[in-house]
């Protein structure tokens, strides 16, 4: 009655798998939102609004008039003409400085002494008092600007002060410190990008995490694993269909997250603080170039606890916790700036971040690199690839109730 | 032909199934009865190689298990105890999706594709989407889709499970075709009525083990009772878990 089947045509199962899954997930809705919309386009969205945001605030504080409530303004007009010269605006004195500042009422506060005109007149040395809280990380290029104004003007004033007494202000000065920044403007990016890397592991494992959980945990749970399984095809045939599936969602949410960075990339005013800042097309073919593994392995990882699991519901939950691994390095490098030695490049997700933020830096990947990364990347995904395949042969994988 | 010698098998201290044998014919319909636990799922689905014996050995038309389980399951048809359908997908599309796993050339697959939703009268709901089926679509498309390589052997766990009068009359013609078709059919229940009505051949099981292999009317006689279903409470030793 049968047996009209041939060898070749039986080749087919693994594609057979892979079309059934893609074209089964292409009609759900749930899938089709988180791979190629929330994945791929909230990161990018959201990382231009913080990157804006921070930027604009930056320059507004650089350039704009600053308040500052000065108490005992009336003792130092010299002093305060100096810092209204630098965009200063004194304001009027507040009556419990260290308040004000606590309660952020004023980035910063000035206080001159009652008796600094008499001090001044007989060339002692004089105190000001600046109240701020340093913990407020947005006052600090506001303590920052007062605190220079005032420096520069004490500064200027010794000086004249030795030159009317005919001495050389360099007297006063034997060293002098010249910096010498060695950040480019694309070093300069890196600080404020270091998340980055980040959203590239999150968008591939958001766009493969629903199919993963459907085509194990969720096909065992509706019972259709069984009877898939009764049919001539070996286990893992179907497992690597299935994978295939999980990565072509993944690597198109990759891919989309890709091009959205590219546009919106446009609209980031990175110049503006002297960065450079390149998300074009090489940077794209480099950065898929480096998470091609990842999209293997996070497959085959979400695939493998997703078989552990009983219930969709269950495979969620562990799949949630997996989720936060990938944080892992990106918090490390974000917090502990350390420096990348070799072997680190082959560590999974480690490798694509120090890679990634290489492209950023626009120092490159080279090849040694590059080549250490696909390899210890590829190697763990083979791994994990292979044990998903013995978790696939189990008898009770199939079993549902 | 499907032969089922001295299978064993056991969940840690559990003793499944417990040395079962016997022997379904092709052209004959075999009914594998017991109540519900006795072991005959597990006993089918080591005929369809989802599990491993601990001991024993299953010939599928001479193909030990064992030794080829793919091509055993190419000579299968399987309605398993887990019915479940992909919901996205159209009755059409789960049969196709089966039929090409079988590696079935594509002109082949429409041709028995479109004869088995004739065969099963499923014209009207064959291009819906399964999500929403009743149990009696769902069975329908879970057949068609066992049976779209035309398998010399069927294998139907507990099939009219869950089916009202009229399913259930179908169904049994359904399998009374296939059987005149000459193949081989074995299918499992615990509904005595069911069994009587349908089988040249019934295998009683009973706590992992084959109480007995007759004809409807030897076993009659065996048991000396007129009435399968005395005959059924004697053979086993307790009524439990049969239905009427």
């Amino acid at each position: 009655m049968n047996n009209v089947t041939g060898k070749n045509q039986r080749s087919r199962a693994f594609l057979t798998v892979f079309l059934k899954e893609v074209k089964e997930n292409l009609r759900d809705r749930r899938t089709l939102i988180s791979a190629f919309l929330t994945g791929p386009l909230l990161g990018p969205l959201l990382f231009v609004m913080l990157i804006n945001f921070t930027l604009n605030r930056e320059l507004d504080k650089a350039e704009k008039p600053l308040p500052v409530p000065v108490i005992g303004a009336e003792y130092a007009p010299n002093l305060l003409d100096a810092l209204r010269a630098g965009g200063v605006v004194p304001g009027a004195a507040v009556a419990d400085p260290e308040r004000a500042v606590r309660k952020q009422d004023a980035d910063v506060v000035l206080r001159i002494a009652s008796d600094y005109g008499k001090a001044w007149r007989k060339g002692e040395p004089v105190q000001v008092e600046l109240f701020y809280d340093s913990s407020q990380r947005d006052a600090n290029t506001s303590v920052e600007r007062v605190s220079t104004l005032v420096e520069n003007y004490a500064r200027q004033q010794g000086a004249m002060r030795l030159v009317a007494r005919g001495m050389s202000p360099s007297t006063a000065w034997p060293l002098q410190v010249a910096r010498r920044d060695q950040a480019t403007p694309q070093s300069r990016a890196v600080l404020m990008f270091a998340m980055l890397p980040y959203f590239f592991v999150i968008t591939v494992f958001m766009g493969g995490m629903y199919l993963a959980i459907d085509l194990t945990a969720g096909e065992r749970e509706r019972q259709s694993l069984e009877p898939l399984f009764a049919n001539p095809v070996a286990r893992w045939k179907i497992l690597c269909g299935k994978l295939a599936a999980i990565c072509a969602f993944s690597t198109a949410s990759l891919l989309m997250t890709l091009l959205a960075f590219a546009v919106v990339g446009q609209f980031i005013p990175a110049e503006k603080i002297g960065m450079e800042l390149d998300l074009g097309v090489h940077f794209a073919a480099y950065v898929l170039l480096l998470m091609l593994p990842l999209v293997l392995l996070l497959a085959a990882l979400q695939s493998m606890v997703a078989a552990f699991a009983k219930s969709y519901r269950e495979a969620q939950t562990y799949i949630s916790l997996l989720m936060l691994v990938p944080l892992i390095p990106s918090a490390l490098l974000s917090f502990m700036p350390i420096k990348a030695q070799a072997w680190m490049y082959a560590v999974p997700l480690l490798g694509q971040n120090l890679g990634i933020m290489q492209l950023l830096r626009g120092d490159g990947v080279s090849v040694e690199q590059l080549g250490l990364c696909l390899a210890g990347s590829f190697a763990a995904a083979l791994l994990a690839l292979l044990a998903t395949v013995q978790l696939y042969r189990s008898e009770r994988l199939a079993i549902s109730a | 032909m499907i032969e089922v010698r001295n299978l064993h098998k056991a969940f840690g201290a559990v003793k499944a199934v417990d040395g079962v044998s016997f022997t379904a014919r092709d052209g004959e319909i075999t009914g594998l009865l017991g109540p519900n636990g006795a072991g005959k799922t597990t006993t089918l689905r080591m005929l369809y190689t989802l599990m491993t014996p601990d001991r024993g050995q299953v010939l599928v038309d001479g193909i030990d298990a064992a030794v080829d389980p793919l091509r055993v399951r190419r000579e299968l048809g399987v309605l398993p105890d887990a019915r479940g359908l992909y919901k996205r997908l159209t009755a059409r599309e789960n049969i196709e999706y089966f039929g090409r796993l079988h590696g079935l050339p594509e002109d082949l697959l429409a041709s028995r594709r479109d004869a088995l939703i004739k065969a099963l009268e499923m014209g009207d709901i064959a291009d819906r989407r399964t999500e929403g089926f009743s149990q009696g679509q769902r069975v329908k498309t879970a057949i068609a889709r066992a049976l779209v390589h035309d398998p010399r052997n069927v294998i139907l766990d507990e099939p009219t499970n869950g089916l009202d009068v009229m399913a259930t009359r179908a169904l049994r013609q359904f399998m009374a075709r296939l059987k005149g078709e000459g193949r081989c059919v074995l299918f499992s229940s615990h509904i005595m009525q069911e069994v009587a009505a349908l089988c040249d051949r019934i295998v009683v099981i009973a706590h992992g083990r084959v109480v007995a292999d007759e004809s409807p009317d030897a076993l009659r006689a065996q048991t000396g009772e007129n009435n399968l279903e005395d005959a059924f409470v004697k053979i086993i030793g307790t009524d439990e878990g049969l239905a009427a």
